[in-house]
Protein backbone atom coordinates (compact mmCIF):
# COMPACT_ATOMS: atom_id res chain seq x y z
CA UNK A 1 0.00 0.00 0.00
CA UNK A 2 3.02 2.12 0.95
CA UNK A 3 4.60 1.34 -1.91
CA UNK A 4 1.63 2.46 -4.34
CA UNK A 5 1.62 5.98 -2.45
CA UNK A 6 5.16 6.03 -2.97
CA UNK A 7 5.28 5.47 -6.80
CA UNK A 8 2.00 7.83 -6.88
CA UNK A 9 4.13 10.79 -4.92
CA UNK A 10 7.27 10.34 -7.22
CA UNK A 11 5.24 10.44 -10.34
CA UNK A 12 3.36 13.68 -9.38
CA UNK A 13 6.81 15.14 -8.18
CA UNK A 14 8.45 14.30 -11.78
CA UNK A 15 5.42 15.23 -13.30
CA UNK A 16 5.33 18.87 -11.76
CA UNK A 17 8.71 19.19 -12.06
CA UNK A 18 8.28 18.62 -15.86
CA UNK A 19 5.96 21.74 -15.75
CA UNK A 20 7.64 24.12 -13.78
CA UNK A 21 11.11 23.65 -15.29
CA UNK A 22 11.71 25.70 -17.94
CA UNK A 23 9.55 28.27 -16.15
CA UNK A 24 12.15 27.74 -12.99
CA UNK A 25 15.37 27.22 -15.63
CA UNK A 26 14.46 29.69 -18.26
CA UNK A 27 18.29 30.24 -19.25
CA UNK A 28 18.11 26.15 -20.01
CA UNK A 29 14.82 25.94 -22.01
CA UNK A 30 16.63 24.47 -25.30
CA UNK A 31 18.81 21.96 -23.17
CA UNK A 32 15.52 21.00 -21.32
CA UNK A 33 13.99 20.50 -24.68
CA UNK A 34 16.91 18.39 -25.67
CA UNK A 35 16.60 16.60 -22.63
CA UNK A 36 12.95 15.38 -23.74
CA UNK A 37 14.65 14.19 -27.41
CA UNK A 38 17.22 12.14 -25.98
CA UNK A 39 14.45 10.38 -23.29
CA UNK A 40 11.86 9.90 -26.44
CA UNK A 41 14.81 8.45 -28.48
CA UNK A 42 16.64 6.70 -25.68
CA UNK A 43 12.88 4.63 -24.27
CA UNK A 44 11.75 4.26 -28.64
CA UNK A 45 15.11 2.38 -28.60
CA UNK A 46 14.86 0.20 -25.93
CA UNK A 47 11.36 -0.94 -27.32
CA UNK A 48 13.60 -2.82 -29.87
CA UNK A 49 16.93 -3.00 -28.72
CA UNK A 50 16.69 -4.20 -24.72
CA UNK A 51 12.85 -5.29 -24.35
CA UNK A 52 13.66 -7.06 -27.70
CA UNK A 53 16.48 -7.85 -28.37
CA UNK A 54 17.28 -6.28 -31.91
CA UNK A 55 19.45 -3.28 -31.92
CA UNK A 56 19.12 -0.93 -34.14
CA UNK A 57 21.09 1.82 -35.34
CA UNK A 58 19.15 3.38 -38.04
CA UNK A 59 16.29 4.10 -35.39
CA UNK A 60 18.16 7.67 -36.64
CA UNK A 61 16.44 7.12 -39.83
CA UNK A 62 12.92 8.19 -38.34
CA UNK A 63 14.17 11.27 -36.77
CA UNK A 64 15.05 12.46 -40.17
CA UNK A 65 12.63 11.09 -42.38
CA UNK A 66 10.28 12.78 -39.42
CA UNK A 67 12.48 16.20 -39.72
CA UNK A 68 11.61 16.20 -43.62
CA UNK A 69 7.94 14.19 -43.33
CA UNK A 70 6.95 17.04 -40.80
CA UNK A 71 8.39 19.90 -42.86
CA UNK A 72 7.23 19.06 -46.40
CA UNK A 73 3.70 19.02 -45.27
CA UNK A 74 3.89 22.30 -43.40
CA UNK A 75 5.16 24.02 -46.61
CA UNK A 76 3.29 22.11 -49.17
CA UNK A 77 -0.35 23.04 -47.73
CA UNK A 78 1.18 26.82 -48.09
CA UNK A 79 3.62 26.89 -51.05
CA UNK A 80 4.91 24.50 -53.81
CA UNK A 81 7.88 22.74 -52.35
CA UNK A 82 9.79 23.04 -55.51
CA UNK A 83 9.91 26.56 -55.65
CA UNK A 84 10.41 27.07 -51.52
CA UNK A 85 13.38 24.95 -51.51
CA UNK A 86 14.44 26.30 -54.51
CA UNK A 87 14.79 29.92 -53.92
CA UNK A 88 17.48 28.90 -50.76
CA UNK A 89 16.73 31.61 -48.84
CA UNK A 90 16.08 34.09 -51.50
CA UNK A 91 12.39 34.62 -51.77
CA UNK A 92 9.89 35.86 -49.36
CA UNK A 93 7.56 33.15 -48.12
CA UNK A 94 5.55 34.14 -45.61
CA UNK A 95 3.40 31.68 -42.89
CA UNK A 96 0.28 33.34 -40.43
CA UNK A 97 -0.13 31.89 -37.69
CA UNK A 98 -2.77 29.67 -38.53
CA UNK A 99 -0.84 27.84 -41.74
CA UNK A 100 2.47 27.45 -39.26
CA UNK A 101 0.49 26.09 -36.04
CA UNK A 102 -1.41 24.19 -38.64
CA UNK A 103 1.53 22.69 -40.46
CA UNK A 104 2.99 22.25 -37.52
CA UNK A 105 0.57 19.81 -35.81
CA UNK A 106 -0.32 18.34 -39.10
CA UNK A 107 3.21 17.51 -40.20
CA UNK A 108 4.67 16.47 -36.70
CA UNK A 109 1.51 13.41 -36.49
CA UNK A 110 1.90 13.02 -40.51
CA UNK A 111 5.71 12.62 -39.70
CA UNK A 112 4.33 9.78 -37.15
CA UNK A 113 2.06 7.87 -38.88
CA UNK A 114 4.82 8.19 -42.56
CA UNK A 115 7.23 6.65 -40.28
CA UNK A 116 5.23 3.99 -38.58
CA UNK A 117 4.79 2.76 -42.49
CA UNK A 118 8.49 2.66 -43.16
CA UNK A 119 9.33 0.73 -40.23
CA UNK A 120 7.21 -1.69 -41.59
CA UNK A 121 8.52 -1.81 -44.47
CA UNK A 122 11.87 -1.92 -43.54
CA UNK A 123 11.17 -4.33 -40.76
CA UNK A 124 9.96 -6.74 -43.50
CA UNK A 125 13.49 -6.47 -45.21
CA UNK A 126 15.62 -6.61 -42.61
CA UNK A 127 14.04 -8.50 -39.29
CA UNK A 128 15.39 -11.59 -41.39
CA UNK A 129 18.72 -10.46 -40.03
CA UNK A 130 19.81 -11.29 -36.13
CA UNK A 131 22.18 -9.24 -33.86
CA UNK A 132 25.02 -7.59 -35.57
CA UNK A 133 23.97 -8.04 -39.02
CA UNK A 134 20.57 -6.39 -37.93
CA UNK A 135 22.73 -3.92 -36.48
CA UNK A 136 24.78 -2.85 -39.78
CA UNK A 137 21.96 -3.52 -41.30
CA UNK A 138 19.72 -0.86 -40.36
CA UNK A 139 22.67 1.36 -39.91
CA UNK A 140 22.78 1.05 -43.76
CA UNK A 141 19.58 2.48 -44.10
CA UNK A 142 20.33 5.39 -42.34
CA UNK A 143 23.37 6.53 -44.35
CA UNK A 144 21.44 5.39 -47.80
CA UNK A 145 18.46 7.78 -46.23
CA UNK A 146 20.76 10.58 -45.71
CA UNK A 147 22.96 10.50 -49.36
CA UNK A 148 19.79 10.14 -50.84
CA UNK A 149 17.89 13.26 -49.35
CA UNK A 150 21.05 15.13 -49.85
CA UNK A 151 21.10 14.66 -53.64
CA UNK A 152 17.39 15.33 -53.61
CA UNK A 153 16.96 18.46 -54.88
CA UNK A 154 13.26 19.11 -54.54
CA UNK A 155 13.64 18.47 -50.55
CA UNK A 156 16.39 21.14 -50.81
CA UNK A 157 19.22 18.72 -51.94
CA UNK A 158 22.45 19.07 -49.30
CA UNK A 159 21.27 22.46 -48.34
CA UNK A 160 18.29 21.21 -46.47
CA UNK A 161 15.22 22.84 -45.82
CA UNK A 162 14.70 26.31 -43.85
CA UNK A 163 11.32 26.19 -41.78
CA UNK A 164 9.52 29.55 -40.69
CA UNK A 165 10.23 31.17 -37.32
CA UNK A 166 8.12 30.66 -34.39
CA UNK A 167 5.67 33.62 -34.68
CA UNK A 168 5.76 35.28 -31.57
CA UNK A 169 7.77 35.87 -28.85
CA UNK A 170 10.97 33.57 -29.16
CA UNK A 171 11.84 33.11 -25.30
CA UNK A 172 8.33 31.90 -25.10
CA UNK A 173 8.53 29.79 -28.59
CA UNK A 174 11.50 28.15 -26.52
CA UNK A 175 9.26 27.05 -23.55
CA UNK A 176 6.43 25.57 -26.75
CA UNK A 177 8.69 23.13 -27.88
CA UNK A 178 9.97 22.15 -24.57
CA UNK A 179 6.71 21.27 -23.67
CA UNK A 180 5.41 19.69 -27.52
CA UNK A 181 8.64 17.19 -26.96
CA UNK A 182 7.60 16.91 -23.09
CA UNK A 183 4.17 15.83 -24.21
CA UNK A 184 5.58 13.69 -26.46
CA UNK A 185 8.21 12.24 -23.63
CA UNK A 186 5.54 11.62 -20.95
CA UNK A 187 3.07 9.72 -23.36
CA UNK A 188 6.00 7.08 -24.60
CA UNK A 189 6.56 6.56 -21.09
CA UNK A 190 2.93 6.09 -20.06
CA UNK A 191 2.43 4.38 -23.47
CA UNK A 192 5.74 1.63 -22.64
CA UNK A 193 4.80 1.42 -18.96
CA UNK A 194 1.53 0.37 -20.15
CA UNK A 195 2.94 -2.33 -23.18
CA UNK A 196 5.17 -4.08 -21.20
CA UNK A 197 2.77 -4.83 -18.65
CA UNK A 198 1.09 -6.24 -21.47
CA UNK A 199 1.24 -9.98 -22.77
CA UNK A 200 2.39 -8.00 -26.25
CA UNK A 201 5.24 -6.95 -23.63
CA UNK A 202 5.74 -10.75 -22.44
CA UNK A 203 6.37 -11.86 -25.97
CA UNK A 204 8.32 -9.38 -27.44
CA UNK A 205 10.72 -10.20 -24.43
CA UNK A 206 10.60 -13.97 -25.19
CA UNK A 207 11.30 -13.12 -28.98
CA UNK A 208 14.34 -10.82 -27.20
CA UNK A 209 15.25 -14.39 -25.44
CA UNK A 210 15.07 -17.01 -27.68
CA UNK A 211 13.53 -16.40 -30.39
CA UNK A 212 13.27 -19.87 -32.15
CA UNK A 213 11.44 -20.86 -28.60
CA UNK A 214 9.14 -18.11 -29.30
CA UNK A 215 8.06 -19.00 -32.60
CA UNK A 216 8.07 -23.12 -30.92
CA UNK A 217 5.33 -21.70 -28.94
CA UNK A 218 3.59 -20.53 -31.63
CA UNK A 219 4.25 -16.79 -31.13
CA UNK A 220 3.51 -14.51 -34.24
CA UNK A 221 7.20 -13.27 -33.97
CA UNK A 222 7.40 -11.21 -37.26
CA UNK A 223 4.31 -9.64 -36.64
CA UNK A 224 4.85 -8.62 -32.88
CA UNK A 225 8.61 -7.42 -34.43
CA UNK A 226 6.98 -4.96 -37.03
CA UNK A 227 4.70 -3.70 -34.74
CA UNK A 228 6.74 -2.60 -32.10
CA UNK A 229 9.15 -1.14 -34.26
CA UNK A 230 6.46 0.70 -35.87
CA UNK A 231 5.09 1.91 -32.58
CA UNK A 232 8.89 3.60 -31.99
CA UNK A 233 8.99 4.50 -35.18
CA UNK A 234 5.69 6.54 -34.72
CA UNK A 235 7.21 8.52 -31.50
CA UNK A 236 10.50 8.92 -33.56
CA UNK A 237 8.99 10.39 -35.95
CA UNK A 238 6.72 12.85 -34.09
CA UNK A 239 10.34 13.76 -32.35
CA UNK A 240 12.26 14.54 -35.58
CA UNK A 241 9.24 16.29 -36.83
CA UNK A 242 8.77 19.16 -33.65
CA UNK A 243 12.84 19.13 -33.94
CA UNK A 244 12.65 19.97 -37.42
CA UNK A 245 10.77 23.46 -36.23
CA UNK A 246 12.70 23.84 -33.42
CA UNK A 247 16.13 24.15 -35.52
CA UNK A 248 13.89 26.76 -37.73
CA UNK A 249 17.29 25.02 -40.58
CA UNK A 250 18.19 21.53 -40.96
CA UNK A 251 20.27 19.63 -43.63
CA UNK A 252 20.41 16.11 -44.25
CA UNK A 253 23.89 14.72 -42.70
CA UNK A 254 24.48 16.91 -39.79
CA UNK A 255 20.92 17.53 -38.09
CA UNK A 256 18.70 14.88 -39.90
CA UNK A 257 19.96 11.81 -40.37
CA UNK A 258 23.36 12.24 -38.29
CA UNK A 259 23.79 8.58 -37.53
CA UNK A 260 27.40 9.24 -35.23
CA UNK A 261 25.05 11.91 -33.39
CA UNK A 262 21.95 11.74 -31.72
CA UNK A 263 21.91 7.77 -33.70
CA UNK A 264 24.41 6.33 -31.16
CA UNK A 265 23.69 8.91 -28.44
CA UNK A 266 20.28 6.88 -27.57
CA UNK A 267 22.33 4.02 -27.41
CA UNK A 268 24.72 4.95 -24.91
CA UNK A 269 22.31 6.52 -22.82
CA UNK A 270 19.87 3.17 -22.84
CA UNK A 271 23.18 1.31 -22.05
CA UNK A 272 23.95 3.75 -19.62
CA UNK A 273 20.99 3.72 -17.65
CA UNK A 274 20.01 0.27 -18.04
CA UNK A 275 19.21 -1.89 -21.11
CA UNK A 276 15.44 -3.37 -21.06
CA UNK A 277 14.07 -1.46 -18.22
CA UNK A 278 11.38 1.21 -18.01
CA UNK A 279 13.36 3.73 -15.62
CA UNK A 280 17.08 2.95 -17.36
CA UNK A 281 16.28 4.86 -20.64
CA UNK A 282 15.25 7.28 -18.69
CA UNK A 283 17.75 7.96 -16.20
CA UNK A 284 20.39 7.14 -19.08
CA UNK A 285 19.43 9.88 -20.94
CA UNK A 286 19.43 12.11 -17.91
CA UNK A 287 23.03 11.28 -17.05
CA UNK A 288 24.42 10.89 -20.78
CA UNK A 289 23.25 15.16 -21.44
CA UNK A 290 24.44 16.13 -18.37
CA UNK A 291 27.52 14.83 -18.73
CA UNK A 292 27.49 15.71 -22.54
CA UNK A 293 26.65 19.83 -21.46
CA UNK A 294 29.11 19.81 -18.55
CA UNK A 295 31.95 18.84 -21.47
CA UNK A 296 30.61 20.47 -23.71
CA UNK A 297 30.96 23.76 -21.00
CA UNK A 298 34.12 23.16 -19.25
CA UNK A 299 36.29 20.93 -21.57
CA UNK A 300 35.41 21.94 -24.84
CA UNK A 301 38.28 21.27 -27.39
CA UNK A 302 38.38 17.71 -25.24
CA UNK A 303 34.30 16.91 -25.17
CA UNK A 304 34.43 14.45 -27.96
CA UNK A 305 37.85 13.24 -26.36
CA UNK A 306 35.51 12.66 -23.10
CA UNK A 307 32.35 11.22 -24.54
CA UNK A 308 34.42 8.75 -26.22
CA UNK A 309 35.78 7.81 -22.94
CA UNK A 310 32.18 7.62 -21.33
CA UNK A 311 30.81 5.12 -24.24
CA UNK A 312 34.38 2.97 -24.07
CA UNK A 313 33.73 2.80 -20.02
CA UNK A 314 30.14 2.19 -20.29
CA UNK A 315 30.30 -0.24 -23.11
CA UNK A 316 32.94 -2.25 -21.24
CA UNK A 317 32.42 -2.24 -17.43
CA UNK A 318 29.35 -0.99 -16.93
CA UNK A 319 27.36 -2.92 -19.49
CA UNK A 320 23.94 -3.51 -17.36
CA UNK A 321 24.02 0.49 -16.79
CA UNK A 322 22.60 1.91 -13.76
CA UNK A 323 19.48 -0.31 -13.19
CA UNK A 324 21.23 -3.71 -14.22
CA UNK A 325 24.10 -2.94 -11.05
CA UNK A 326 20.60 -1.78 -8.65
CA UNK A 327 19.24 -5.40 -9.53
CA UNK A 328 22.36 -7.24 -9.24
CA UNK A 329 22.67 -5.50 -5.99
CA UNK A 330 19.55 -5.28 -4.48
CA UNK A 331 17.70 -8.31 -6.34
CA UNK A 332 14.92 -8.17 -3.55
CA UNK A 333 13.95 -4.71 -5.04
CA UNK A 334 12.74 -6.20 -8.00
CA UNK A 335 10.97 -9.19 -6.34
CA UNK A 336 13.60 -11.70 -7.48
CA UNK A 337 13.53 -14.26 -4.08
CA UNK A 338 12.97 -17.60 -2.96
CA UNK A 339 9.51 -17.86 -1.61
CA UNK A 340 9.43 -19.31 2.19
CA UNK A 341 8.11 -23.37 1.90
CA UNK A 342 5.40 -22.35 4.42
CA UNK A 343 3.77 -19.29 3.28
CA UNK A 344 3.66 -20.77 -0.36
CA UNK A 345 2.17 -23.68 0.84
CA UNK A 346 -0.39 -21.94 2.70
CA UNK A 347 -0.87 -19.69 -0.17
CA UNK A 348 -1.54 -22.79 -2.38
CA UNK A 349 -3.88 -24.10 0.64
CA UNK A 350 -5.71 -20.71 0.99
CA UNK A 351 -6.62 -21.05 -2.89
CA UNK A 352 -7.93 -24.37 -3.27
CA UNK B 1 -9.08 -44.91 -31.81
CA UNK B 2 -7.84 -42.24 -34.39
CA UNK B 3 -4.77 -41.07 -35.48
CA UNK B 4 -3.73 -37.61 -34.32
CA UNK B 5 -0.16 -37.81 -35.89
CA UNK B 6 0.38 -39.72 -39.91
CA UNK B 7 3.78 -39.65 -40.85
CA UNK B 8 4.25 -41.17 -44.59
CA UNK B 9 7.58 -42.10 -46.45
CA UNK B 10 9.24 -38.94 -45.21
CA UNK B 11 12.81 -38.27 -46.09
CA UNK B 12 15.20 -36.11 -44.81
CA UNK B 13 19.51 -36.12 -45.80
CA UNK B 14 21.86 -33.27 -45.20
CA UNK B 15 23.60 -32.60 -48.15
CA UNK B 16 25.07 -36.54 -48.37
CA UNK B 17 24.22 -37.33 -45.38
CA UNK B 18 20.50 -39.24 -45.26
CA UNK B 19 18.69 -38.62 -41.69
CA UNK B 20 15.30 -40.14 -42.56
CA UNK B 21 14.66 -43.00 -45.43
CA UNK B 22 11.21 -43.37 -46.17
CA UNK B 23 9.95 -43.04 -42.50
CA UNK B 24 6.30 -43.81 -42.06
CA UNK B 25 4.44 -44.06 -38.23
CA UNK B 26 1.53 -43.08 -36.38
CA UNK B 27 0.69 -41.71 -33.24
CA UNK B 28 -2.46 -42.38 -31.95
CA UNK B 29 -5.19 -39.61 -30.49
CA UNK B 30 -4.75 -39.76 -26.59
CA UNK B 31 -1.86 -42.68 -26.47
CA UNK B 32 1.57 -41.77 -24.92
CA UNK B 33 3.88 -43.13 -27.92
CA UNK B 34 7.62 -43.88 -27.62
CA UNK B 35 10.36 -43.11 -30.47
CA UNK B 36 13.56 -45.02 -29.35
CA UNK B 37 16.98 -45.77 -31.73
CA UNK B 38 20.71 -45.49 -31.07
CA UNK B 39 22.55 -41.76 -31.41
CA UNK B 40 22.52 -40.54 -34.87
CA UNK B 41 19.47 -43.01 -35.72
CA UNK B 42 17.36 -39.56 -36.98
CA UNK B 43 15.12 -39.22 -33.87
CA UNK B 44 15.65 -35.54 -33.67
CA UNK B 45 15.64 -35.28 -37.41
CA UNK B 46 11.95 -36.69 -37.84
CA UNK B 47 10.73 -34.60 -35.02
CA UNK B 48 12.15 -31.62 -36.21
CA UNK B 49 10.21 -32.80 -39.47
CA UNK B 50 7.46 -33.03 -38.10
CA UNK B 51 7.14 -29.51 -36.22
CA UNK B 52 8.55 -27.95 -39.23
CA UNK B 53 11.90 -27.05 -38.62
CA UNK B 54 12.83 -27.58 -41.71
CA UNK B 55 11.32 -29.09 -45.13
CA UNK B 56 11.41 -32.38 -45.57
CA UNK B 57 12.75 -34.28 -49.38
CA UNK B 58 9.97 -36.12 -49.65
CA UNK B 59 6.90 -38.18 -47.82
CA UNK B 60 3.90 -36.73 -46.16
CA UNK B 61 2.77 -35.62 -42.23
CA UNK B 62 -0.47 -34.97 -41.41
CA UNK B 63 -1.66 -33.63 -38.11
CA UNK B 64 -5.33 -34.09 -37.50
CA UNK B 65 -5.85 -35.13 -41.06
CA UNK B 66 -4.31 -32.09 -42.27
CA UNK B 67 -1.32 -32.17 -44.51
CA UNK B 68 1.48 -29.77 -42.34
CA UNK B 69 4.79 -30.81 -44.01
CA UNK B 70 4.71 -27.04 -45.91
CA UNK B 71 3.78 -25.23 -42.86
CA UNK B 72 6.34 -22.81 -40.87
CA UNK B 73 6.94 -24.16 -37.31
CA UNK B 74 4.78 -21.49 -35.81
CA UNK B 75 1.63 -22.16 -37.75
CA UNK B 76 1.92 -25.80 -36.65
CA UNK B 77 2.71 -24.16 -32.91
CA UNK B 78 -0.93 -22.84 -33.42
CA UNK B 79 -2.41 -25.82 -34.75
CA UNK B 80 -1.44 -27.14 -30.88
CA UNK B 81 1.17 -29.45 -31.46
CA UNK B 82 3.88 -28.10 -29.43
CA UNK B 83 7.64 -29.30 -29.01
CA UNK B 84 10.13 -29.38 -26.07
CA UNK B 85 14.20 -29.07 -26.70
CA UNK B 86 16.82 -31.78 -26.28
CA UNK B 87 18.99 -28.57 -25.03
CA UNK B 88 16.00 -27.24 -22.57
CA UNK B 89 15.14 -23.73 -24.05
CA UNK B 90 13.78 -21.29 -21.42
CA UNK B 91 13.31 -17.69 -21.10
CA UNK B 92 16.38 -17.64 -18.88
CA UNK B 93 16.46 -13.76 -17.83
CA UNK B 94 12.49 -14.06 -16.55
CA UNK B 95 11.34 -15.95 -13.58
CA UNK B 96 9.38 -18.84 -13.66
CA UNK B 97 6.20 -17.40 -13.38
CA UNK B 98 6.82 -14.91 -16.20
CA UNK B 99 7.77 -18.15 -18.52
CA UNK B 100 4.49 -19.50 -18.04
CA UNK B 101 2.86 -16.16 -18.54
CA UNK B 102 4.48 -16.05 -22.16
CA UNK B 103 3.50 -19.46 -22.76
CA UNK B 104 -0.09 -18.65 -22.42
CA UNK B 105 -1.60 -20.33 -26.03
CA UNK B 106 -1.10 -17.51 -28.95
CA UNK B 107 -2.77 -19.44 -31.61
CA UNK B 108 -6.62 -18.15 -29.27
CA UNK B 109 -4.89 -15.29 -28.65
CA UNK B 110 -5.93 -11.66 -31.12
CA UNK B 111 -3.91 -8.75 -31.15
CA UNK B 112 -6.23 -6.85 -29.14
CA UNK B 113 -6.08 -9.57 -26.99
CA UNK B 114 -2.37 -9.92 -26.24
CA UNK B 115 -2.73 -6.09 -25.63
CA UNK B 116 -4.01 -6.91 -22.29
CA UNK B 117 -2.77 -7.86 -19.49
CA UNK B 118 -2.89 -11.16 -17.92
CA UNK B 119 -6.07 -11.89 -16.10
CA UNK B 120 -6.21 -13.74 -12.62
CA UNK B 121 -7.01 -16.87 -14.62
CA UNK B 122 -3.64 -16.82 -16.44
CA UNK B 123 -1.74 -16.85 -12.90
CA UNK B 124 -3.99 -19.18 -10.85
CA UNK B 125 -3.20 -21.42 -14.18
CA UNK B 126 0.30 -20.86 -14.24
CA UNK B 127 0.92 -20.92 -10.82
CA UNK B 128 -0.83 -24.26 -10.47
CA UNK B 129 1.03 -26.07 -13.24
CA UNK B 130 3.97 -24.67 -11.49
CA UNK B 131 2.51 -26.42 -8.62
CA UNK B 132 2.00 -29.30 -10.56
CA UNK B 133 5.95 -29.85 -11.67
CA UNK B 134 7.07 -28.80 -8.26
CA UNK B 135 8.57 -25.06 -9.03
CA UNK B 136 6.41 -23.14 -6.96
CA UNK B 137 8.38 -22.05 -4.36
CA UNK B 138 11.06 -21.25 -6.94
CA UNK B 139 8.84 -19.79 -9.44
CA UNK B 140 9.84 -15.96 -8.66
CA UNK B 141 14.18 -16.77 -8.98
CA UNK B 142 15.69 -15.97 -12.76
CA UNK B 143 14.71 -19.07 -14.54
CA UNK B 144 18.12 -18.97 -16.32
CA UNK B 145 19.71 -19.82 -12.45
CA UNK B 146 17.92 -22.84 -12.18
CA UNK B 147 19.24 -26.50 -12.20
CA UNK B 148 19.05 -28.11 -15.46
CA UNK B 149 16.31 -30.63 -14.78
CA UNK B 150 14.37 -27.88 -13.01
CA UNK B 151 14.43 -26.04 -16.25
CA UNK B 152 13.38 -29.21 -17.74
CA UNK B 153 10.47 -29.49 -15.73
CA UNK B 154 10.00 -26.08 -16.27
CA UNK B 155 9.93 -26.11 -19.88
CA UNK B 156 7.21 -29.20 -19.38
CA UNK B 157 5.28 -26.87 -17.53
CA UNK B 158 5.48 -24.00 -20.48
CA UNK B 159 4.02 -26.53 -22.89
CA UNK B 160 1.23 -27.52 -20.74
CA UNK B 161 0.24 -23.93 -20.42
CA UNK B 162 0.11 -23.70 -24.30
CA UNK B 163 -3.00 -26.46 -23.90
CA UNK B 164 -1.62 -28.11 -27.08
CA UNK B 165 -3.08 -31.04 -28.41
CA UNK B 166 -0.18 -32.94 -29.13
CA UNK B 167 3.20 -32.57 -27.52
CA UNK B 168 6.92 -34.60 -28.60
CA UNK B 169 9.42 -34.25 -25.51
CA UNK B 170 12.70 -34.80 -26.50
CA UNK B 171 14.39 -36.75 -24.09
CA UNK B 172 12.19 -35.73 -20.79
CA UNK B 173 14.48 -37.27 -18.36
CA UNK B 174 18.08 -36.68 -19.98
CA UNK B 175 20.01 -34.67 -16.98
CA UNK B 176 17.45 -35.21 -14.41
CA UNK B 177 18.48 -36.93 -11.17
CA UNK B 178 17.28 -40.36 -10.95
CA UNK B 179 14.75 -39.71 -8.03
CA UNK B 180 13.27 -37.23 -10.04
CA UNK B 181 12.67 -39.37 -12.80
CA UNK B 182 10.08 -41.24 -11.64
CA UNK B 183 8.28 -38.15 -10.51
CA UNK B 184 8.46 -36.79 -13.90
CA UNK B 185 6.70 -40.28 -15.60
CA UNK B 186 3.77 -40.05 -12.84
CA UNK B 187 3.64 -36.53 -14.31
CA UNK B 188 3.90 -37.26 -18.04
CA UNK B 189 1.22 -39.87 -17.40
CA UNK B 190 -1.28 -37.43 -15.97
CA UNK B 191 -0.79 -35.10 -18.32
CA UNK B 192 -2.44 -37.83 -20.90
CA UNK B 193 -5.12 -38.93 -18.62
CA UNK B 194 -5.97 -35.71 -16.73
CA UNK B 195 -5.28 -33.14 -19.57
CA UNK B 196 -5.55 -35.72 -22.58
CA UNK B 197 -2.66 -34.62 -24.47
CA UNK B 198 -0.86 -36.93 -26.84
CA UNK B 199 2.58 -37.26 -26.18
CA UNK B 200 5.26 -38.79 -28.40
CA UNK B 201 8.41 -38.98 -26.60
CA UNK B 202 12.15 -39.49 -27.37
CA UNK B 203 13.72 -41.22 -24.91
CA UNK B 204 16.74 -43.08 -24.16
CA UNK B 205 16.34 -43.98 -20.37
CA UNK B 206 14.40 -47.42 -21.22
CA UNK B 207 13.06 -47.94 -17.65
CA UNK B 208 11.32 -44.73 -18.75
CA UNK B 209 9.58 -45.43 -22.03
CA UNK B 210 9.03 -48.68 -21.06
CA UNK B 211 7.04 -47.88 -18.49
CA UNK B 212 5.46 -44.76 -19.83
CA UNK B 213 4.26 -45.98 -23.85
CA UNK B 214 1.67 -48.72 -25.11
CA UNK B 215 3.17 -48.13 -28.45
CA UNK B 216 7.00 -47.75 -29.41
CA UNK B 217 8.84 -47.05 -32.57
CA UNK B 218 12.34 -47.92 -32.82
CA UNK B 219 14.72 -46.09 -35.86
CA UNK B 220 18.05 -47.14 -36.54
CA UNK B 221 20.50 -45.62 -39.36
CA UNK B 222 17.57 -43.40 -40.44
CA UNK B 223 14.83 -45.94 -41.45
CA UNK B 224 12.11 -47.52 -38.99
CA UNK B 225 13.70 -50.50 -37.74
CA UNK B 226 10.35 -52.09 -35.20
CA UNK B 227 7.28 -50.98 -34.10
CA UNK B 228 5.24 -52.72 -31.18
CA UNK B 229 4.58 -52.95 -27.72
CA UNK B 230 7.21 -52.45 -24.99
CA UNK B 231 7.29 -56.19 -24.63
CA UNK B 232 7.63 -57.21 -28.61
CA UNK B 233 10.34 -53.94 -28.73
CA UNK B 234 12.05 -55.76 -25.87
CA UNK B 235 12.29 -58.74 -27.57
CA UNK B 236 13.06 -57.89 -30.99
CA UNK B 237 16.18 -59.34 -31.81
CA UNK B 238 16.76 -56.67 -34.64
CA UNK B 239 16.44 -53.76 -31.59
CA UNK B 240 18.66 -55.44 -29.38
CA UNK B 241 21.33 -55.81 -32.30
CA UNK B 242 20.95 -52.00 -33.48
CA UNK B 243 21.48 -51.25 -29.68
CA UNK B 244 24.08 -53.49 -29.29
CA UNK B 245 26.18 -52.41 -32.52
CA UNK B 246 25.40 -56.02 -34.54
CA UNK B 247 24.90 -55.51 -38.38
Amino acid sequence: MTMARNKTMLYTVILAFTFIAPFAFPAYGTQLATLWLMIIVALTWDMTGGQMGYNSLGNIFFYGTGMYVAALISIGQVYDIGDYTNAAGGGIYEFTDAQYFGGLFLGVIGAGIFCSITAVIIGFLTFGLRGPYFAIGTLGVAIAAGELVSNWEWVGGGQGIALPVYPGDLDIGKIFFYFLFATVGVSVFVFVKWLYSTRFGAAINAIRDDEEKADAMGIHTLRYKLITWAMAAFFVGMAGGISAFQLIHFEPLESAYQTINLGIFMVVCVLLGGKGTLWGPVIGAILFHLFKEVTWNYFLGWQWVALGALIVVTVVYFQDGVMGWLMHKRPEWFGIRVEDKAAAEAKVEGRA
Amino acid sequence: MSSIIEVQGVSKSYGGVVANHEVSLTVKSGTITGLIGPNGSGKTTLFNSIVGYHPIDAGSIQFEGQEISKFPVQKIARLGMLRTFQQTRIYGAMNGVENMLISLPHRKMSIWDALKRNTREDYERADHLLEFVGLYEKRLLKSGDLSFGQQKLLEFAMALMNEPTCLLLDEPTAGINPTLINGLIERLKRANTEFGITLFIIEHNMRVIMNMAESIYCLAHGEMLAHGTPDEIQNDQNVIDAYLGAH
